[in-house]
């Protein structure tokens, strides 16, 4: 009898490892399942001229399906948009968050600092789909037209609270007597900051940046309120603009252009995934 | 710089973040103003009718809030039996080899896709299955995009569980084993009472991220705006009507629009509010 119940212990013992690990394997079948989807549609449309030329009309698309030729042009006015907004989000973003982040850093007890901790916390939760409308609010709406900033101002938000957490939580994590090193030797709290603390930091803070640039790249809601769209390349920053993810969208939408979407998307997320893997190989590589 | 300066330049720098938020919400309560004042607050809140036709304009907010609570609560059904045996597996089963960080780089890059990527997949692979398995005529509708949901919020949910399940104290767990428990029992009598608080918490946090998803749920849902009135019939989430309507609406339209972002913006506050609450108690204890 007792013998019966320690094997029926055991065996349940063995079956939980076993379905722990199925399922775990399980979790990954979709990353698989979508990497290998979107690679086999969408290789064969990788081209020098997807990269180099803008999206082709519907017409253009249509006469090029009926004449059963591949369907010119590119994704160019995408990529340039995407860049474009995503340099200019980036060069506000990344200086206003490390400050940020050093200020919650050094302040830790601070009520002001709490309210601003738990602020960051609220903004990284709120949905992208809301912020698209606030800047649709804030800048669309005054200026008349959907623009470049409007759209680079919505990736500024979604970017800030990513790099001011992690620059607060790199710095935070730099071993004290490093500061007091710093202003044992005299350097003021600026200078020890400026010289000592950041550059120690570099590794976690520039990862930091590229997780917030990977997330925020792929982002699409909030560019179809703020940054609408545009079909040819543009460099205007207050005219309507184009994103890799508004192209999809576009593609998705199109049956003419339901072609494109595979090549667009297997760039978008060819770029996301090393970006990805960049920032955990340098975390890794940091941490050491 | 001298140390004066350098304190006004940091402070000044977290203004932004008051300034955001502060803006965030002026923005949305006074253009949903409209709305609410219109239809009266919980008259919007109650009402089902969404309808455009000039002169007689009925805008409400119910199906699209039942839409986004049932996306929401199917996607995190789904997602328990994957993410808590991924949680084991990385925090307890084997943590700290090779294998588990092979399992969490695959998570970690799931939760990298973009939703429009998770959108075409759920609407080119998942729904011609969904259509194959006779589950629904049309494939798309609050199940399949609770299907894809649920896969996104799968990593969210698992790296924060094993968090907590990687700190649950060895001699706990050494006592247990002592006493002659297998392992399956450590997990259940240990493992789950110590760290449950906080495993509870990151699906508070992953239902956070599920409310708010906007484009797979656009893809996927059918879009009609009705009530659902069952898992595998169509309709709306509150992100996806405001992101299917949004670009053609103006006037009291584009209100009511703002209105339920306004709403949406409030209800995934709050779930996050919990859940960070939660998560500080869980970490102290």
């Amino acid at each position: 009898m007792n013998k019966l119940k320690i094997r029926n212990r055991l065996a349940k013992d063995k079956a939980l490892l076993w379905v722990v690990c199925l399922l775990a394997a399980l979790t990954a079948v979709p990353l698989f399942a979508i990497l290998g989807e979107v690679f086999l549609r969408g290789y064969d449309q990788l081209s020098w001229s997807f990269f180099t030329e803008p999206t082709p009309t519907a017409y253009k698309a249509m006469k090029a399906i009926e004449a059963g030729e591949p369907i010119p042009g590119g994704i160019a006015n995408g990529i340039v948009g995407t860049m474009l907004m995503l340099g200019m989000a980036a060069v506000v973003a990344v200086p206003i968050g490390i400050l940020c982040g050093a200020y919650l850093a050094e302040n830790p007890k601070n009520r002001f600092a709490q309210t601003v901790s738990y602020l960051t916390d609220l903004l990284q939760g709120t949905p992208s789909v809301i912020i698209g409308i606030v800047v649709y609010i804030w800048v669309v709406v005054p200026m008349k037209s959907y623009s470049a900033i409007a759209g680079s101002v919505a990736l500024f938000i979604m970017m800030l609270p990513l790099i001011i957490r992690s620059t607060e939580e790199t710095l935070k994590i730099l071993p004290a007597s490093l500061k007091e090193a710093g202003l044992a030797l005299g350097g003021n709290r600026a200078r020890v900051m400026l010289k000592v603390q950041l550059p120690a930091a570099f590794g976690g803070i520039f990862t930091g940046v590229l997780l917030a640039i990977s997330r925020v790249i792929g982002e699409t809601a909030p560019l179809m309120f703020t940054a609408l769209g545009c079909s040819f390349i543009r460099f205007a920053v207050d005219k309507p603009i184009s994103a890799v993810p508004l192209l999809i969208w576009e593609f998705f939408n199109d049956p003419n252009l339901q072609e494109l979407i595979w090549g667009a998307s297997l760039f978008l997320l060819l770029f996301v995934l090393t970006l990805n893997l960049t920032a955990k190989y340098l975390a890794k590589k940091w941490n050491q | 710089m001298n140390d004066k300066l350098y304190k006004v330049l940091l402070f000044a720098a977290a203004l932004i973040m008051p300034i955001v938020c502060g803006g965030v919400v002026y923005a949305l309560v006074t253009d949903a103003y409209e709305a609410f004042e219109h239809f009266g607050f919980f008259k919007f809140l109650t009402s089902s009718e969404w309808s455009y036709t000039e002169g007689a304009e009925q805008y409400g907010a119910l199906p699209f809030i039942t839409g986004t609570l049932m996306t929401t609560l199917l996607a995190l059904i789904f997602c328990i039996p994957f993410s808590l045996p991924v949680a084991l597996f990385v925090g307890e089963y084997f943590k700290g080899t090779k294998v588990a960080a092979v399992l969490s780089t695959v998570t970690d890059l799931l939760a990298g896709i973009p939703s429009i990527i998770y959108g075409l997949w759920g609407f080119y692979t998942l729904r011609p299955i969904i259509m194959a398995l006779n589950i629904s005529p049309q494939g798309s509708g609050v199940l399949t995009a609770s299907l894809v949901l649920a896969i996104m919020i799968v990593p969210y949910a698992a790296s924060l569980s094993a968090e907590f399940i990687k700190m649950v104290p060895n001699d706990l767990k050494e006592g247990a084993y002592s006493l002659g428990a297998t392992r399956a029992e450590v997990i259940r009598k240990v493992v789950f009472p110590v760290a449950g608080s906080g495993i509870f918490s990151s699906y508070i946090l992953a239902i956070g991220r599920a409310l708010g998803e906007t484009m797979t749920v656009t893809m996927l849902i059918g879009n009609t705006n009705n009530i659902p009135d069952s898992i595998t019939s169509t309709g709306n989430s509150m992100a996806s009507i405001i992101a299917n309507q949004f670009g053609e609406a103006d006037d009291l339209r584009l209100s009511s629009l703002i209105a339920i972002g306004l709403i949406l913006f409030l209800i995934t506050a709050f779930i996050n509010l919990i859940g960070k609450i939660m998560i500080k108690r869980a970490r102290i204890a």
